[in-house]
């Protein structure tokens, strides 16, 4: 039995220890927002954060989330920052990789509140979008450092 | 704009009394009305396209399948125009598989592609709308007693004389018992939507993981199923052991299906980890020899010799033969992946008498009459449900149904419902792609400079052969999709020869984003950039004597040079490009700027479109679709290429098929040109000028003409040296 945090809710779940924790999200818990892309790491549609950091579920053994806290696209509040202005930057196209970027993304302004372009870049490229949708990325990313700043740093 | 509004104007006054009273017009209420608030007993539904609720709901009923573009959005913008609703209120829902929403201008057929959801369905929706504001104004004159003429619709309310007021809501009971007209008449005057650049209705759900895709589709005792694939095309399995992967947990069953063997277990991962065991022999037949390496010799062998004719102006040959000084180039280009964000998958829960396909289908009629035949049904025993698609770009559009087909195959076996997900790996690797191309091209020039004559091969696979658009569009044994963009070209050339030669082989092809001009453009606006660098032009101005009978293609080409700061002074090691292409009804001239560091990496830095697709819907969905077709054709111009080798597919994920990354995503600048022309495309257009203006750039940069795509450093590097 593998014990964990999702999303602050306690999961158990009987899986072999080496499944994806994508897979455990997807087929044993119901959470489709985290999105299978290439299994391999490469493309990000998978990313969750775990103990506050963005990882791949899709090369994480669930067996090593053990104990810990994941967050998935579906514990990111509605009026979070970064999905406020993923709206407002009209980002989204096909929107299968987005929720992925917005995982990124949210944890890449909670690390750095005023991310430069190459901070963006850097925490970015990891992420795919086949619909071209990286300027409006950038451009959102900006807004909601902006937002959270105006509002005294808050993660909103 | 839609030939065939006969035929659907009679649709209008289909009438059918709908349980609680209301009124349901050739409407076949949607599965589940997911994305709309439920419409209370009395809802009114004017047409299949439309239905207002007695809660004030707007639901649009979209038969698009929505794959990034933002047909949910913009037709609803269409019917909402006319409707004269309050926009807060509208909502969308897929429309299901029935003749009312078949294509209006493909055949009988529903269909999304060829960047054509708003350019076919302006007429039909507006009329849509139209009609139903008509008979709600009706019905509050009535009311009122009041002369119709005198009422008039605006924002989800009809106001009457002395200031009278109902909401649509309040009228559409009464509505819905009226006759529907038969020639409803569109506004006049000044729009409130259409133009405007509103927020797509399906962001929300796109962010907060609620949007549902193909891959989400669950159902109580769904399996899932991968298939172990043949490793050439045609393959098929000689031997198979499947004991060891029955022994894997989770794993239920092994099936045999045309397109390999199936593994269905209880998730996708012990699925997965079953195939690993399995062990198949396999029967490869010719396809083991398959190698593009040795398909690029041949193609260059038949550019060597005469082709079938697609257009002859003058005697291109003939003028050639006494030329002095020929201009002679040849252009590669090589499969393409479409590479989906979501790699194909479908669900199907098959029972005896009816079949539920869920999937991400941009050719559900076909794709339905498909799972139909496979699972033995007539095809209205198949409900098929038009998920999110999550990307399309002409991969969900697939002639043989493969994705459906080999799903309704493994639900056959398996007694339950059952999703059948292709890996990243099964996804790239079982073809349809975009042909591999070989074109040469000889020219001479006049006086002037420009073009005397211009003899052009092309060679590569038809799309259409095979397909059930043959006998429309393969004339005399030309597919035109293979000629497009390059034996219509607008370029003035009084010797104009093109020819075709379409070798087949095992290679299974299919339309990729922007089709033909994915790979004309590249060739026509390459070499055109050539002509002019030989004949001491500038490359811009050398289009402008080209095209002086296209005032569309001119202001599009003037606006790029202009907003794009054309011939002033860049930093040293970077140069610009220019390219123009029209397609799907629509005009786009790119200026690329580019550098290219000591490493032989490329860098786009900048990219200025300008577009002209006539009259607009949302201004803001034609930039993303700009900026989408910009990123799209700069992953094939920069990394893609598909290549065989013994039959076998080399390049398997992103590692080795890689797509544009953010740090390499350059400004983008779109310009939209005001027009009242009729709508022409977006969806496609912005892909085919930016390989040409980034490959035009290059050479601005380093005085290098790379003639083959992808540009890849290797190749860059070599072409440097070349030249040194
Ligand atoms: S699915 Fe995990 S990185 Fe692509
Ligand atoms: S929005 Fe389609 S892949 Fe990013």
């Amino acid at each position: 039995m593998i014990v964990f945090h999702v999303n602050g809710q306690e999961r158990r779940v009987d899986a072999n220890p080496e499944t994806p924790l994508l897979w455990v999200l997807r087929d044993n818990l119901g959470l489709n927002g985290s999105k299978f892309g290439c299994g391999e790491g490469l493309c990000g549609a998978c990313t969750v954060q775990i103990d506050g950091t963005p990882q791949r579920s899709c090369i994480t053994p669930v067996g090593d989330v053990q104990g810990k806290q994941v967050v998935t696209i579906e514990g990111i509040a509605a009026d979070h920052a970064v999905k406020q202005a993923w709206l407002a930057q009209e980002v989204s196209q096909c929107g299968y990789c987005q929720p992925g970027q917005i995982m990124s993304a949210v944890a890449l302004l909670e690390k750095k509140p005023a991310p430069t372009d190459s901070d963006i870049d850097a925490a970015m490229s990891g992420n795919l979008c086949r619909c071209g949708t990286y300027g409006r990325i950038r451009q959102a990313i900006h807004a909601a450092s902006k937002k959270n700043r105006v509002k005294g740093g808050s993660k909103s | 704009m839609s030939k065939k509004s006969g035929m659907t104007r009679r649709q209008f006054i289909t009438t059918s009394a709908l349980a609680g009273g209301g009124l349901l017009l050739a409407c076949h209420v949607p599965f589940g009305n997911r994305y709309a608030s439920a419409a209370a007993d009395s809802s009114f539904a004017p047409n299949a396209f439309l239905r207002i609720g007695s809660d004030e709901s707007v639901t649009v009923i979209v038969n698009k399948s929505e794959m990034g573009q933002g047909v949910y959005t913009s037709l609803p913008m269409l019917v909402a125009e006319e409707l004269c609703c309050d926009w807060e209120k509208v909502t969308f829902v897929p429309s299901p598989v029935a003749t009312e929403y078949n294509h209006a201008q493909f055949g009988p057929m529903m269909v999304t592609g060829g960047s054509t959801s708003v350019r076919s369905e302006w007429e039909r929706l507006s009329l849509a709308g139209a009609a139903a504001r008509e008979m709600l104004i009706a019905a509050a004159a009535d009311e009122w007693q009041a002369d119709p003429a005198a009422c008039r619709a605006e924002k989800g309310v009809i106001h009457g004389p002395g200031g009278k007021m109902l909401t649509f809501g309040k009228l559409a009971a009464k509505a819905a018992r009226l006759t529907v007209p038969k020639q409803p008449k569109l506004k006049s005057g000044s729009k409130t939507l259409l133009g405007k650049p509103l927020h797509r209705l399906d962001s929300p759900a796109k962010i907060n993981g609620t949007a549902l895709f193909s891959i989400d589709v669950t159902a109580p005792g769904m399996l899932t199923a991968v298939i172990a694939r043949p490793p050439v095309f045609g393959g098929k399995v000689k031997n198979l052991d499947a004991s060891k992967a029955l022994a894997v947990p989770g794993v239920k069953q092994v099936v045999a299906v045309d397109a390999g063997v199936a593994v269905v277990a209880d998730g996708f991962w012990p699925a997965l980890k079953g195939r690993e065991q399995l062990q198949i022999v396999w029967n490869e037949g010719e396809g083991g020899t398959v190698s593009t390496a040795a398909m690029a010799k041949e193609y260059a062998r038949l550019a060597a010799t005469p082709g079938l004719v697609a257009r002859r102006d003058g005697d291109a040959s003939a003028v050639l033969e006494k030329s002095k000084k020929r201009i002679m180039a040849e252009y590669e280009l090589p499969y393409l992946a479409h590479a989906t964000m979501e790699p194909l998958n479908c669900f199907v829960d098959l029972k005896k008498d009816s079949c539920l396909i869920r999937t991400g289908s941009q050719n559900q009629t076909a794709d339905r009459n498909a799972a139909a035949r496979v699972a033995g049904l007539k095809p209205e025993q198949v409900t098929l449900e038009t998920t999110f698609l999550g990307g399309g770009f002409g991969r969900r559009a697939c002639p043989s149904s493969d994705f459906v087909v080999e799903a309704v195959q493994v639900a056959r076996k398996t007694g339950s419902p059952v999703k059948v997900i292709r890996t990243r790996e099964d996804d790239m690797r079982a073809g349809y792609y975009r042909p591999m191309w070989f074109d040469r091209i000889t020219a001479c020039l006049d006086g002037q400079g420009l073009p005397l004559a211009w003899h052009h091969r092309i060679v590569g696979q038809s799309i259409i052969a095979g397909t059930p658009f043959e006998s429309g569009m393969v004339k005399e044994g030309i597919d035109a999709t293979s000629v497009e963009g390059a034996a219509d070209t607008p370029y003035a050339i009084p010797n104009l020869q093109v020819e075709l030669h379409s070798p087949r082989n095992a290679v299974p092809v299919l339309w990729w984003r922007s089709v033909g001009h994915s790979h004309t453009a590249f060739v026509m606006e390459s070499f055109l950039d050539e002509l002019a660098h030989t004949a001491g032009k500038d490359p811009y101005q050398y289009r402008r004597a080209l095209l002086t009978r296209y005032p569309r293609h001119l202001k599009v080409l003037e606006t790029a040079a202009q907003k794009s700061g054309w011939g002033s002074p860049l930093a040293k090691g970077q140069g610009r490009g220019i390219a123009l292409h029209e397609s799907f009804g629509s005009f786009v001239a790119q200026v690329a700027e580019v550098s290219l560091d000591a490493k032989g990496q490329l860098k786009v830095q900048r990219v200025v479109c300008v577009i002209d697709c006539g009259r607009i819907v949302n201004p803001d969905t034609v930039k993303a679709q700009m900026e989408s077709g910009i990123v799209f054709g700069l992953s094939a111009a920069l990394y893609g290429a598909i290549t065989l080798k013994n039959g076998r597919v080399e390049q398997g994920n992103f590692h080795d098929y890689p797509l544009l990354r953010l740090a390499a995503m350059p400004l983008v600048e779109v310009h939209i040109i005001e027009s009242s022309e009729p709508p022409g495309g977006v969806g496609e257009p912005g892909v085919p000028p930016i390989a040409p203006a980034v490959a035009n750039a290059l050479f601005a940069a380093t005085g290098v003409r790379v003639r083959s795509l992808p540009l890849t450093p290797d190749k860059l590097k070599a072409a440097l040296r070349d030249k040194t």
